[in-house]
C-alpha cells in the first residue's frame, strides 16, 4: 500500500509544483490546496501505516504501543496542519481577491509595481 | 603592564574624539602624550629584555579553546614596539600642524592612535588568534585613515584597495594560523617555537603558503605590492607612519617571528629569496622614474621591505643582524622624509620634483632635516643607514647559498638607492629657487617631528653602540639562539665598503643622467599588477551582477522553479548515493477499496490540472480531499478523516464563493514553457514518491510515540491519544496555531472590508467581464492572448 500511496503523493506533489508556477493566481491557489495535501499525506505515510486500529485508549487495559495501533503523533501534527493551511487558504483567497480587484489582472507577471 | 600597554592607546582614541570640539588643546596633548609615555614605559622595561629576560604575561580569554590574551615581550617586539610608540609621538606631533585647523584633526589622532594600539597588539601579542584579530584591526585602521579625505574618490578606491588585499591576507594569516596550532598542539607563540619538528610536519606547506601569503600581501611584496603606491592618497602622516616605518613591517614581523619556526628547509629561503629580491629591485628600479616624491618613497619602501624579506630568506645570524639594524635605519629615515614631503607639500602646493629647487633658501630647516634623511638612506657614513647597509653587504657574501646572486642583487639596490634618496632629499632643495608659490619655512611641529627621526638616525650611527643590545636581542629572537652583535662605523677596508663606493659612484651617475635615462623607460608597461588587480575586481562585480540577474529575476515562478531545481537535485543525489532500500515495492498488499481511493484522488488531482474551467477545477479538488478523508478513515484516524471532511466543505464554499468575483481560467504562457514546466514538476513529483518509500525503509531514531499512548490516560485523563497531545501534550502548540487562524481571520477582514467602497466603484464601471480580464499594463515577455 505505500507504493501506492508513493505515487498518489508523488502525483499530488508534482500537480500542486504545476499549479504553483502558472502566471495565472487562480491557478496558484489550487496549486496551494494540493500542495497542503500532499504534505499531509507525505507524513502520514512516512509516520507508519496501520489498518483499523485509532490511537483510542480502552478503559482499562493499556495501549499497545505503535504499530499495533496508528501512531498518533503524525495524526496530531497532521490535524494542526489541516487547519492551519485552511486558515492560510482563506487570507490567500481574500488576498487574491483584493489583488484582483485592485490590480485588474489575475497574471502575476502585470503584477511588477506597488502604484495602482 | 603589557595588557595595559596595548589597550591604552584605544582608550586614548575613545576619549580623543568626542573631547576634541570641547577641549582641543588637552586632547592634543593626550594624543602625543600617550605614545611617547608608552614609549618611555617600554624603555624601563628595555634593560631587563636585553639583559636575556623577555617578559610574558598570560590573561585569559576563551581558555576552553586555547585562545588567550597573552604578551610576549622580548628583543623582537620590543624593537617594534618602540618604533611604533616612539615613531607615533612623533606623527602625532607632526599632524597637530600639518592638519591644523581642519575640523577633522580630532577624528585623525583618535584614529592614528587606535592604530597604534592594534600595530602594538600585534607586536606584543603572544597568541596566534589574539595576533591575527590585532592584525586585522591594522588592515582596519588602515582603510579608515587612507580613506581619510573620504570626499575622494581615488582615496576611497585607494582604501578598499589596500583592504581588500590586506583583508585576503588576514583571512590567509587565520587559516595558516589555526594549521600552525593543529601542527605545533598550541596557539601561544612561545610553544609554537618551541615545539620544533614542523618542518616535517604535513601542514607544513600550506601552513607556509599561507603563513607567506599574509606577510607578503601586508609588507607589500611582488606581486601584491601595488596597494602601498595607492596607499599614497592618504594624508604625509599616515604614509610616514603606517606605510612605511610600521604596518607593513607586520608582514616583516611575522616572517621573522616564525622563523625559528618555519625557517631553514629548502621552500623557506627559496620563496623568501625570490619574492623578497624581486620586490627589491622592482620597488627601486619603479622608484628611480618616479617624479613624485611620495610615489618615489613608496617605491623605495616597497624595496627595502624587499630587502628585509630577502635578509630573512638568507637566514644567517648575520643576516638576522642586518635585518634588525637596516629596519630600524629605514623607519628613522623613510619616517622623516615622508614626512618632511608633507611639509613640502603644504608649503610648495606640489611634491613633482620636476617643479621644485632651490628650498633650501626658504626653508633651511626642513632642508637640513631632508639632508640628512637622505644620508642615512643612501648609506653614506656617518648614519645608522650605512651600518644597516654594510650589515647587508657582509651576510649577502657569506649567505650559505647564491652568495654572489644576492650580493650582486645588493649592490645594484645600493647603486639605484643611491640616487633616488638624492632624488628625494637633495634634487628639491638644491639649485635655484623654483616652486609653484613661494615657500615659507614650516611651522616647528613640521620640522621638529622628522628632525627628530633623522637626528637619532645619525646619532646611532655616530655612536653605534647605543643600539647595539636592541639590535642583538631582536636578531637573537628572529634566529632563535644568541646572537653576538658589535656595531661600529668603519669595519677596514673590505668588500663592503668596495660596494658602497661602487654604489655612490655609479648611483651619481644615474642621479646626473636621470632625465636621459628615464627617456629610454616605456611609457607605461603592459602587464601591471595593479592591472590585473583592477580586472579581477571588475570581474567579480560582473559575475556577482550576472548571477543576480539570473537568480532575481523578480518572477515569483522563476524563484520557486530554483527552489524545486535545487531540492530535487541536491535530495535525488542523497537519495542516489545511499543506497535506500526501497521498501516492498508491490501492490499486493493493497486491499482493492483502498486503490479505488488512491485512484479517486489521482483522478482529482489529473482533473484539476487539466480543467479549462475553474468550477470543474473545485469539484476536482474537493474529489482529491474526499479520497485523502478516506485514507485518513482506512487508516486508523477517524479525527482526522472528519477534520479533513469538515474543512474540505468549507474550502468548496470560499472557493465557489470567490471564484465568482475572479476572472476564468486562460492559458498564459507558451507551449515549451508549458513542457518545460511539466518536466520540472514530473521529476520532482518522481524525487518526492521516491523519498516517501526512501524514508519508510529507514528509521534511524527510536520514535517518541510510545510515550503518549502510555500516558495519554493516566496523566492526562483522556483516551484519544490525538486530542490529548493537541489539548495537553502539546497544548501550547494548539494555543500557537489558534493564534495564527485568528490572525488569518483578522487578515480576511481587513482585505475584505477596508476600502471596498472603491473597488466597488471600480467594478461598477467596467461595463463587461470580459473587459475586467484585460489588464492595464502589459509588458511580460512570454504573454500570449488565449
Amino acid at each position: 500500500m505505500t507504493l501506492v500511496l508513493a505515487l498518489t503523493i508523488g502525483l499530488l506533489y508534482g500537480a500542486a509544483m504545476y499549479m504553483i508556477i502558472r502566471r495565472s493566481i487562480v491557478k496558484l491557489v489550487f496549486g496551494l490546496v494540493l500542495l497542503s495535501h500532499a504534505a499531509n499525506l507525505l507524513i502520514f505515510t512516512v509516520g507508519g501505516l496501520t489498518r483499523d486500529h485509532p490511537p483510542l485508549a480502552p478503559e482499562q487495559a493499556a495501549l499497545p504501543h505503535p504499530p499495533a495501533v496508528a501512531d498518533p503523533l503524525p495524526q496530531a501534527l497532521i490535524l494542526t496542519a489541516i487547519v492551519i493551511s485552511f486558515g492560510v487558504l482563506a487570507f490567500v483567497l481574500a488576498l487574491v481577491r483584493r489583488t484582483v480587484a485592485s490590480a485588474g489582472t489575475d497574471d502575476l507577471d502585470d503584477l511588477r509595481t506597488t502604484e495602482q | 603592564m603589557l595588557l595595559l600597554l596595548t589597550l591604552l592607546p584605544f582608550a586614548a582614541a575613545a576619549v580623543v574624539a568626542p573631547l576634541w570640539s570641547r577641549a582641543h588643546r588637552f586632547a592634543a596633548g593626550i594624543s602625543v602624550l600617550v605614545p611617547l609615555g608608552t614609549a618611555v614605559a617600554l624603555l624601563s622595561l628595555a634593560p631587563a629584555v636585553w639583559r636575556g629576560e623577555p617578559l610574558l604575561e598570560p590573561h585569559a580569554w576563551a581558555p576552553s579553546v586555547g585562545v588567550s590574551l597573552s604578551f610576549h615581550l622580548d628583543g623582537l617586539s620590543l624593537l617594534f614596539s618602540l618604533l611604533i610608540s616612539g615613531i607615533g609621538a612623533l606623527v602625532l606631533l607632526y599632524s597637530q600642524g600639518y592638519l591644523h585647523g581642519s575640523p577633522n584633526l580630532g577624528r585623525f589622532c583618535a584614529t592614528l592612535l587606535f592604530f597604534m594600539g592594534s600595530m602594538l597588539g600585534v607586536v606584543l601579542a603572544n597568541n596566534l588568534v589574539a595576533l591575527f584579530v590585532f592584525w586585522e584591526l591594522t588592515s582596519f585602521s588602515s582603510y579608515l585613515l587612507i580613506g581619510f579625505e573620504s570626499s575622494r574618490l581615488k582615496a576611497r578606491n585607494a582604501a578598499l584597495q589596500a583592504l581588500l588585499v590586506t583583508g585576503i591576507g588576514g583571512l590567509a594569516l587565520l587559516a595558516g594560523a589555526v594549521l600552525l596550532a593543529l601542527a605545533a598542539g598550541s596557539y601561544e607563540i612561545t610553544e609554537v617555537l618551541a615545539a620544533g619538528g614542523l618542518r616535517q610536519h604535513a601542514l607544513y606547506l600550506p601552513i607556509l603558503l599561507l603563513i607567506l601569503g599574509a606577510a607578503f600581501t601586508k609588507s607589500a611584496q611582488f606581486p601584491f605590492h601595488f596597494w602601498l603606491p595607492s596607499a599614497m592618497e592618504a594624508p604625509a602622516p599616515v604614509s610616514a607612519y603606517l606605510h612605511s616605518a610600521t604596518m607593513v613591517k607586520a608582514g616583516v614581523y611575522l616572517l621573522a617571528r616564525l622563523n625559528p619556526a618555519l625557517g631553514g628547509g629548502a621552500e623557506w629561503p627559496l620563496l623568501l629569496g625570490l619574492f623578497g629580491g624581486a620586490t627589491m629591485l622592482i620597488g627601486v628600479v619603479v622608484a628611480f622614474f618616479k617624479n613624485d616624491l611620495k610615489q618615489i618613497l613608496a617605491y623605495s619602501t616597497i624595496g627595502v621591505l624587499g630587502t628585509l624579506v630577502l635578509m630573512i630568506g638568507v637566514g644567517t645570524p648575520d643576516a638576522f643582524k642586518a635585518m634588525a639594524a637596516y629596519l630600524l635605519a629605514h623607519a628613522l629615515y623613510k619616517g622623516s622624509l615622508f614626512l618632511m614631503s608633507g611639509a613640502v607639500d603644504h608649503e610648495t602646493g606640489t611634491r613633482d620634483i620636476g617643479e621644485l629647487s632651490g628650498l633650501r633658501r626658504a626653508m633651511p630647516l626642513t632642508a637640513a632635516v631632508a639632508l640628512i634623511a637622505a644620508v642615512s638612506m643612501a648609506g653614506l657614513p656617518p648614519t645608522l643607514g650605512f651600518i644597516g647597509k654594510e650589515l647587508l653587504y657582509e651576510s649577502a657574501n657569506h649567505a650559505p647559498a647564491y652568495a654572489w646572486l644576492v650580493t650582486a642583487a645588493l649592490a645594484v639596490n645600493g647603486a639605484i638607492l643611491f640616487a633616488v634618496a638624492a632624488m628625494a632629499g637633495y634634487k628639491p632643495f638644491a639649485g635655484p629657487l623654483r616652486s609653484p608659490k613661494p615657500p615659507h619655512e614650516a611651522p616647528w611641529t613640521l620640522w621638529t617631528a622628522p628632525g627628530v627621526a633623522a637626528v637619532l638616525g645619525l646619532v646611532l650611527g655616530l655612536a653605534p653602540r647605543a643600539a647595539e643590545s636592541a639590535i642583538r636581542s631582536a636578531a637573537s629572537a628572529v634566529a632563535g639562539a644568541p646572537v653576538s652583535v658589535e656595531l661600529s662605523l668603519f669595519h677596514g677596508f673590505n668588500l663592503p665598503l668596495l660596494l658602497t663606493a661602487a654604489g655612490v659612484i655609479v648611483g651619481g651617475l644615474l642621479y646626473i643622467y636621470r632625465s636621459r635615462i628615464a627617456g629610454l623607460a616605456p611609457r607605461s608597461a603592459p602587464v601591471t599588477a595593479g592591472g590585473v588587480y583592477d580586472r579581477l575586481l571588475a570581474a567579480l562585480v560582473g559575475f556577482a551582477a550576472l548571477q543576480t540577474r539570473w537568480l532575481q529575476s523578480g518572477y515569483l515562478r522563476a524563484y520557486l522553479k530554483i527552489i524545486i531545481l535545487t531540492a530535487v537535485l541536491l535530495g535525488g543525489y542523497a537519495l542516489l548515493t545511499r543506497n535506500a532500500a526501497a521498501a516492498a515495492l508491490s501492490v499486493s498488499d493493497a486491499r482493492f477499496h483502498e486503490l479505488i481511493v488512491g485512484g479517486l484522488i489521482l483522478a482529482g488531482t489529473i482533473a484539476t490540472v487539466r480543467a479549462r474551467s475553474r468550477m470543474i477545477s473545485v469539484a476536482a479538488v474537493g474529489a482529491v480531499g474526499v479520497g485523502v478523508s478516506l485514507i485518513f478513515v482506512l487508516f486508523g484516524a477517524p479525527d482526522l478523516a472528519m477534520t479533513q471532511l469538515t474543512i474540505e466543505a468549507l474550502t468548496v464554499v470560499l472557493l465557489v464563493f470567490v471564484f465568482h468575483h475572479l476572472p476564468d481560467f486562460s492559458l498564459k504562457s507558451r507551449r515549451p514553457v508549458r513542457v518545460l514546466d511539466v518536466a520540472l514538476c514530473a521529476t520532482a513529483g518522481v524525487f518526492m514518491g521516491a523519498l516517501v518509500l526512501a524514508a519508510g525503509a529507514e528509521r534511524p531514531w527510536p520514535s517518541i510515540s510510545s510515550y503518549f499512548t502510555d500516558n495519554s490516560r493516566d496523566l492526562a485523563g483522556g483516551r484519544n491519544v490525538v486530542n490529548v497531545i493537541l489539548t495537553d501534550f502539546r497544548g501550547l502548540d494548539t494555543f500557537g496555531e489558534i493564534t495564527v487562524l485568528a490572525i488569518a481571520g483578522i487578515g480576511v477582514y481587513a482585505l475584505l472590508r477596508l476600502n471596498m467602497d472603491e473597488i466597488r466603484r471600480r467594478e461598477g464601471a467596467r461595463t463587461a467581464p470580459s473587459e475586467a480580464a484585460i489588464p492595464a499594463a502589459t509588458t511580460a515577455p512570454d504573454r500570449e492572448t488565449p
